[in-house]
């Protein structure tokens, strides 16, 4: 007869379809894996800027606590009469902060007021 | 010809003098009313019919909004988005202002100095005076990092408010150097289509490198048009970061 299975055939078939069950749990486990995996490469791809934007933010950052470094020491020695000294040490102030800069920019720096604090 | 030209102030109408110096709408200015009627303008047609499922206008300022609070939202948390209506006029501003110095023979507005400057310390004026009303002088732990051996403290907080002032400048310079300095190159490079041009056959040959670097110009300088405009408004929210939670 053909509807009456033995119980062999009957515990091969559910042996089967676990397996199959599995295949299917473990290959949509694997696709969704690779969706995350390929936006999270989007995302990252995505706030990446080009190279150029980088050198210019980097460039920038420096170049901008040197001007306002030589700026404070010019003004201040204009007005205090104190040349060169006030344009000597702002400038290397501002040598200082424009490498801050730079690294924060990098992320080699914790951001300003975001220092974890030691305990 | 020269590359620099675009650049030209010229004056459309004047409207006044006021002690000596005269009152005069710009190129400059016209454009810049032009960005504000474009973005007010856009909104308002884009929402004035809202339906639940957007049609294509809607669903554009519908994403812009999504991302410039998303932006806020990661950057300078939930309390940032008080400021929200700031950061998107400046993102709105700045891109509608990049996105017409594509087109060729407009004005590019955020080439000059002076203009992102004044948005920059318009930035830097809102961090300082939110920073000292809400903070106090608690503001001030900005400048002094914790974990810092006494001796060396104050050439570190000299720096690290020489590190603050020197923002608008960076945030500001940023901005203008590369709007200026890639429509300088596209008018270069698209010069010497119509130098090599002028030459003859073999001219025409020759033209045809600078016409395929001016095409891949122009594609590089609408992704800078935009990128400019969101680290402009991406820097506003760190910094505004700071003016709310000032040295956790």
């Amino acid at each position: 007869m053909a509807d009456r299975r033995s119980p062999d055939d009957e515990a091969a078939l559910s042996a089967r379809l676990k397996q199959l069950g599995e295949r299917i749990h473990e290959a949509g486990a694997k696709r969704r894996h690779e969706a995350e995996e390929l936006r999270e490469e989007e995302t990252r791809r995505q706030d990446e800027p080009t190279n150029l934007a980088i050198a210019l933010r980097l460039s920038s950052e420096f170049v901008a606590g040197v001007l306002l470094g030589g700026l404070i020491g010019w003004l201040i020695d204009h007005f205090a009469g104190t040349s060169p000294w006030g344009l000597i040490v702002f400038l290397l102030l501002g040598f200082g902060a424009g490498t801050l800069n730079t690294m924060r920019a990098a992320g080699l720096v914790a951001q300003q007021g975001t220092a974890e604090k030691k305990d | 010809m020269d590359p620099i030209h675009q650049f030209n102030i010229s004056k459309i109408y004047i409207l006044g003098h006021i002690g000596g110096y005269e009152i005069s709408i710009t190129n400059s200015a016209l454009f810049m009313f032009a960005a504000v009627f474009v973005i007010i303008g856009g909104m308002l047609a884009a929402t004035v019919r809202q339906s639940l499922v957007p049609g294509r206008a809607q669903a554009v300022v519908e994403t812009t909004y999504e991302f410039v609070a998303g932006m806020v939202r990661q950057s300078a948390g939930e309390a940032g988005m008080k400021f929200f209506p700031l950061v998107f006029t400046l993102f709105s501003f700045i891109l509608v202002l990049n996105m017409f110095a594509m087109i060729p023979g407009l004005f590019a507005v955020t080439s000059h100095i002076v203009v992102t400057v004044f948005l920059a310390l318009v930035v830097f004026l809102t961090v300082v005076i939110y920073g000292f009303w809400h903070n106090g002088l608690r503001f001030l732990k900005l400048f002094v990092p914790s974990g810092v051996p006494v001796y060396i403290l104050p050439l570190i907080v000299a720096i690290e408010i020489m590190s603050f002032f020197s923002r608008p400048i960076s945030h500001s310079v940023r901005l203008f150097a590369n709007i200026l300095a890639g429509h300088i190159t596209l008018k270069v490079f698209a010069g010497f289509v119509v130098l090599l041009g002028g030459l003859g056959i073999a001219g025409w040959i020759g033209a045809l490198l600078p016409l395929a670097l001016t095409v891949a110009l122009t594609a590089l300088e609408l992704l800078v048009a935009f990128l400019q405009a969101y680290v402009f408004a991406i820097l506003t929210c760190i910094y505004l970061n700071d003016a709310i939670h000032p040295g956790h």
